[in-house]
């Protein structure tokens, strides 16, 4: 399967998760926003200034730091 | 909302770890109120869980801690049909899988206390994530009552939530509220009583693999009878085969189930084995979680209707003050735009306080006349005492009473997580979170604020850091003094463009403020504070059309008030107390001279006098006094001069020795120094640890002293 990491996502495309391969607390901060296998999705924003993007999950526009978006394997849709 | 109850959180610095051995805790039990039957409000943060805790309860409540821990804990009383309950307000979580003490103190109250009825409130815009917990709650406590807020906020964005069929899909009640606008409390209340006469005992039912399924039914056969304590079997069960560390010893407690009885625990662990076996690659817990999570989807999917997501305006409006070209730009423009608003709008109402004072003050100075007073009490009273509280309440206040509603309407609406967004690169350089962008604003409008905010910081470390930089941005109590100062010795020109003059060199001293916040952060994190940066995510909520005329009208009379009654607690004593020292004589030389004179040696180097270290000193309980009493001190009698009367205050000062350099060197220590009595308190309470007060008390002290020798130093080689 060809999965790329979340930060590679660009504004407006969609995306299926497939794994997350995050530390603990990273980890369970993602269960929280209920991202997990087969969770869709959308990158809304690229890097402001460096660092975050704004992705879609669930309904709730949730930011995250590329080091930690990298941990996120996806595959496009 | 950000700025909402107070919240004392010890923080254990080993490492990022947040409980301490589970043993050496105290037992969590809640005075009882009784024959009171008692209501837990639960819920997601930022729901409007508070809004309604406020709207049932009124001033009926108060707030504390929780009986052995440093987490908030709001509980009171309210009243329908003539029948009181106990209203508890339990902190905002995402889950109640305690990783966090505020989700250990969640969970271990609804499961161990007992509550009559837990109402959770979720927010109608973002219903699947809240399910989560709806469904956590569910499992453990069968009464439950769901109250679905924001209704108003999701017809706006177009998202219709079918109340009746979620409700036959939990089994439980399910009210719609908007509680904003104190709609559907009442029936909200209702379906709670209704609930707790009903005493059921049917728990939500969560699907989990097979496995895990036959897993629990093995387990829980195991289990003693629980019904005296109200818990579920099935929820124990499943907690043991979890196996988390805290809850396994608050079971034993609580219960007196002990996985060191044989039997029990050969059935935990060979549940454990056999779920392990068919899922060898995920955890336990992930598995859990993840039913949690597929459960609410699928709920959320039949039940919540919506046409657009991420509304177009949001989406709009967050490419431009998001973006990479225009969004910190704009973030400028929009502080310089409030900054201007402030002091030109300040102006007339400060004349006309002034004057209006004035007249009070020689009416107040006849009354003594006519009763006899002798002269010297009469100039204690009027030149001492009065003066210096009229003078702050005509400079001081229009512009705190202005810049603090503006900024609360820039919360209401959404946009401060903006600029979290836009500044996180910076703090990450600093080795701390974005959020402390957040924190930093809020402490533009109070830092006592600022601090307390600091707790939607979750690492300890983090949190400590926020609080210990908060200082380093100027509250409203130190702006007027600096626009004054600014304005006498930096900028020539007069009228509408002295005050956009005004503002601009506000900004740049707001902006030295932040550089040094971000790198008194970097030293901090690289020193004392050592640690790795925390997990951090930023939800960016949606944008909200604030009651404009309601957030103003509160926002000012509140400020008002409180810049008044701080007025009158700490301007007046301090007036007083200058009044006292320049009048009192010891030898040939009061008392303010020879306390001047001893830290004279000290304000020269920094570029400053030893009556301006005093106006420092005295002003430790308000900022807004500082240039009162320096005032005061020049003036030989120690009474203060006429409020509004720019020229005077620019004569009385050169004529004292201040010259560019002092003006500089003032508002250098101004933007750094310790902070204000108030801001000292709230970071006790917040941190828990005297040690960490005085930290945050010398750092911004130390650093100041410092930076004003080197302003000074440098200052004097171009003069």
């Amino acid at each position: 399967m060809n999965t790329i990491p979340l930060h590679k996502l660009r504004a407006g495309e969609k995306a299926t998760v497939v794994s997350l391969k995050a530390t603990d607390s990273m980890h369970r901060r993602f269960l929280d926003l209920g991202l997990i296998e087969g969770t869709s999705i959308t990158c809304l924003m690229t890097g402001a200034g460096g660092t975050l993007s704004a992705y879609l999950i669930r309904n709730a526009v949730i930011a995250i730091r590329k080091k930690d978006a990298d941990n996120i394997e996806i595959i496009t849709e | 909302m950000y700025t909402t109850k107070t919240c004392d959180k010890k923080t254990a610095l080993s490492g990022d770890r947040h409980f301490k051995n589970a043993a050496s805790r105290p037992r969590l039990e809640l005075e009882s109120r009784d024959a009171l039957k008692t209501i837990a409000i639960a819920g997601n943060p930022n729901v409007g869980k508070s809004t309604i805790f406020n709207r049932l309860t009124g001033l009926k409540q108060h707030t504390g801690n929780w009986p052995g821990k440093t987490v908030a804990l709001a509980d009171g009383v309210t009243a329908i049909s003539g029948e009181s309950f106990r209203v508890v307000d339990i902190p905002g979580t995402y889950s109640l899988m305690a990783n966090s003490a505020e989700e250990e103190v969640a969970r271990d109250y609804i499961c161990f206390d007992n509550p009559d009825c837990v109402m959770v409130v979720t927010d109608a815009t973002c219903l699947e994530r809240n399910l989560n917990l709806v469904l956590q709650i569910g499992e453990i406590t069968p009464n439950l009552v769901v109250c679905v807020n924001l209704l108003d906020e999701a017809k706006r964005k177009n998202i219709s939530i079918d109340l009746e069929r979620l409700s036959e899909r939990l089994c439980v009640p399910v009210i719609g509220t908007s509680a904003r606008r104190g709609a559907g409390l009442d029936r909200l209340l209702k379906a709670a009583s209704v609930k707790i006469e009903e005493e059921s005992n049917k728990y939500i039912n969560i699907r989990y693999p097979k496995v895990v399924e036959t897993a629990i039914k093995s387990v829980s056969a195991q289990l003693p009878d629980l019904k005296s304590h109200k818990v579920s079997k099935r929820w124990i069960a499943l907690k043991l085969i979890e196996g988390e560390e805290t809850l396994l010893h608050t079971i034993e407690d609580k219960l007196s189930i002990y996985l060191s009885d044989h039997t029990l625990e050969n059935a935990v662990i060979s549940a454990r084995e056999r779920i392990k076996s068919a899922y060898p690659t995920v955890e336990i817990n992930d598995i859990i979680v993840r039913s949690i999570v597929l459960m609410a989807e699928d709920i959320s999917g039949e039940v919540a209707v919506s046409s657009d997501s991420y509304k177009s305006f949001d989406r709009k409006a967050d490419r431009i003050l998001t973006s990479k070209r225009f969004g910190i730009p704009v973030m400028l423009l929009l502080l310089l735009l409030v900054l201007w608003i402030t002091i030109n709008g300040a102006n007339v109402p400060s004349q006309m306080l002034s004057s209006g004072l004035s007249h009070v003050e020689n009416g107040f100075r006849s009354l003594l006349v006519f009763w006899n007073t002798p002269d010297t009490l009469i100039s204690l009273l009027v030149d001492g005492v009065a003066r210096t509280l009229f003078w702050v309440i005509s400079v001081m206040l229009p512009p705190m009473a202005i810049f603090f509603p503006l900024f609360t309407l820039l919360e209401d609406l959404g946009y401060l997580p903006r600029v979290a967004y836009n500044l996180d690169h910076c703090f990450e350089r600093s080795k701390t979170c974005g959020k402390q962008a957040l924190t930093m604003c809020m402490g533009l409008g109070c830092n006592a604020a600022g601090v307390s905010g600091c707790r939607i910081i979750d690492s300890p470390r983090e949190r400590l850091v926020a609080m210990i930089t908060n200082t380093f941005v100027p509250c409203n109590g130190r702006f007027p003094a600096m626009i004054a100062i600014s304005s006498i010795f930096f900028s020539a020109t007069v009228g509408l463009f002295q005050s956009a003059l005004s503002a601009g060199i506000l900004l740049l001293i707001i902006s030295t403020g932040v550089l040094i916040t971000l790198l008194v952060s970097r030293l901090l994190s690289e020193t004392i504070l050592k640690g790795i940066p925390s997990a951090f995510t930023l939800e960016l909520p949606p944008y909200r059309k604030p009651d404009i005329l309601r957030v103003l009208w509160r926002s000012t009379v509140d400020r008002t008030l409180f810049v008044l009654g701080r007025a009158i607690t700490v301007a007046a004593p301090a007036g007083l107390v200058i009044w006292v020292m320049a009048n009192v004589t010891i030898g040939d030389i009061s008392l303010l001279a020879y306390s001047a004179g001893f830290l004279e040696p000290l304000g020269q180097i920094m570029g400053l006098d030893g009556y301006i270290l005093m106006a420092f000193i005295l002003g430790f309980p308000a900022n807004e006094i500082v240039v009162p009493l320096i005032l005061m001190s020049y003036a030989s009698t120690g009474s203060m001069l006429e409020a509004g009367s720019i020229s005077e205050l620019s004569s009385l000062l050169t004529q004292n020795g201040w010259t560019k350099v002092t003006a500089l060197c003032f508002l250098t220590f101004s933007l750094v120094h310790f902070p204000c009595s108030t801001t000292c308190l709230t970071i006790k309470k917040e941190s828990g640890s005297l040690k960490w007060t005085a930290v945050s008390f010398l750092v911004p002290t130390i650093l100041g002293i410092l930076l004003c020798m080197l302003v000074a130093f440098v200052a004097r080689l171009f003069t």
